[in-house]
């Protein structure tokens, strides 16, 4: 597989994880209003993964389609940050989560859209102003959650503690990520950090949170050393295809 | 596919009226007061050396679920009216709230949604419908950036207290 491909499978897997793990709140959000803004993210977070994963498979030219590349890989061959893997936890983590993610792809996609890759940068023109939607999404309700209630503001701090060190991994080059920006179809993960810094900062100071300290963790998700988080979300995923070759609606 | 388009040639332009007349006809699945040229996702009419018709759709949201109902719908009615045809994707540029029709805007108004107030807005402001749909009144309040389709938002109107959706400006 080439450093390209594996390029856009990164990014093609961290949108569907999250498409995936935020599908898993309908039904079950604190309100409806909640519930449908939860669904409408993970909807535009699908359809960009589709875009992906088709264009991931048409440069790797073995006629591997979407649903393909999506329902039959095993967990190591699955490329996304491991951020996104992580379960909802609360309202507030899913928050969390979203924010950071979202901070970071509006920063990704307002790059991408200089790639050489044509396919890649009409998806993130598209996408960006979906992620510019997400971020004031994500980012009022981290105003509202942590310059809230005393509960809200403790339970959102502890939530950003413990999904701060897997940001890391959003701003760490390898040689993947060297391979695809030299070849002017991706962008360098280190690159993105001043912006979804200064993004980051702003919101933060506006719900009155302190920004973690830094921390030399970083995983690998994206080598497809993952959690143990996604091996189940994928079980879940994959069961009616698996079930099922080939089935279609 | 955009190899196949970059082939296709135009259409006399009677027949585009034509073809125009028929897709006038096709209404948005889930906002059936809007056609699909009023909401401008309507971007190419050619036609393919095989003599068949090709319609470049864009899709409005990535993940919009109408975006497959539409072109199904496209295809039947041309279809319907003899035409050989293919509904294609074109992904860019991307499609914008900016590419609604001044009536399509009209007839969201009518119909109780409050077009989007603003112009070529890509960036993150909150940007927010200019009047109730209902009253008129300019006095209104976010309920939630998402409503019941992803191209829209749900409004509550502090005059007639009246709730609405609102066309977001993307």
């Amino acid at each position: 597989m080439t450093p390209e491909v594996r390029y856009v499978l990164r990014l093609a897997d961290t949108n569907l994880v999250l498409a995936q793990r935020l599908g898993e709140w309908v039904g079950h959000a604190p309100a409806l209003e909640e519930d449908l803004g939860l669904a409408n993210l993970s909807l535009d977070l699908l359809g960009q993964a589709r875009l992906l994963l088709a264009r991931a498979g048409e440069l790797e030219g073995l006629g591997r389609g979407e649903d393909q590349l999506a329902y039959l890989r095993e967990e190591s061959e699955y490329f996304n940050l491991t951020l996104v893997e992580q379960p909802n936890g609360d309202f507030g983590d899913t928050v969390v989560r979203q924010f950071l993610f979202d901070a970071w792809q509006l920063g990704l996609y307002e790059a991408l859209v200089a790639s050489g890759d044509a396919a890649l940068a009409a998806i993130a023109a598209k996408g960006a102003r979906e992620a510019a939607y997400h971020l004031r999404y994500s980012g009022g309700w981290l105003v509202r959650l942590g310059d809230g209630t005393a509960e809200s503001h403790a339970r959102v701090a502890a939530s950003l503690a413990r999904l701060w060190p897997y940001t890391n991994e959003l701003f760490h080059d390898d040689d993947v990520d060297r391979a695809a920006a030299a070849a002017g179809i991706g962008v360098l993960p280190s690159a993105l950090a001043p912006p979804w810094s200064v993004r980051v900062d702003q919101t933060l100071a506006h719900a009155t949170l302190a920004r973690p300290a830094h921390s030399s963790f970083v995983w690998y998700g994206k080598q497809g050393r993952h959690s143990e988080h996604l091996g189940y979300l994928l079980a879940e995923m994959q069961s009616l295809h698996r079930a099922h070759p080939g089935a279609s609606w | 596919m955009g190899a196949e388009a970059s082939v296709a040639s135009a259409l006399p332009p009677e027949l585009l009226t034509r073809l125009y007349g028929i897709l006038a006809q096709v209404a948005d699945p889930e906002i059936p007061v809007l056609s699909v040229l009023d909401l401008g996702v309507i971007r190419h009419l050619a036609l393919r050396p095989g003599g068949q018709l090709e319609v470049g759709v864009a899709p409005t949201y990535s993940g919009c679920p109408a975006s497959a109902v539409i072109k199904a719908d496209v295809v039947r009615a041309l279809a319907t009216a003899g035409f050989d045809a293919v509904a294609v994707d074109v992904l860019a540029p991307a499609w914008s709230s900016d590419w609604l029709s001044e009536a399509g805007r009209r007839k969201l108004e009518a119909f109780g949604i409050a077009p989007p107030a603003g112009r070529a807005c890509a960036s993150a402001r909150d940007d927010g419908p200019a009047a109730c749909p209902r009253c008129g009144s300019q006095r209104t309040t976010k309920v939630s950036e998402f409503g019941s389709t992803p191209c829209k938002a749900h409004y509550r109107c502090d005059a007639c207290l009246e709730p609405f959706d609102y066309f977001k400006c993307i």
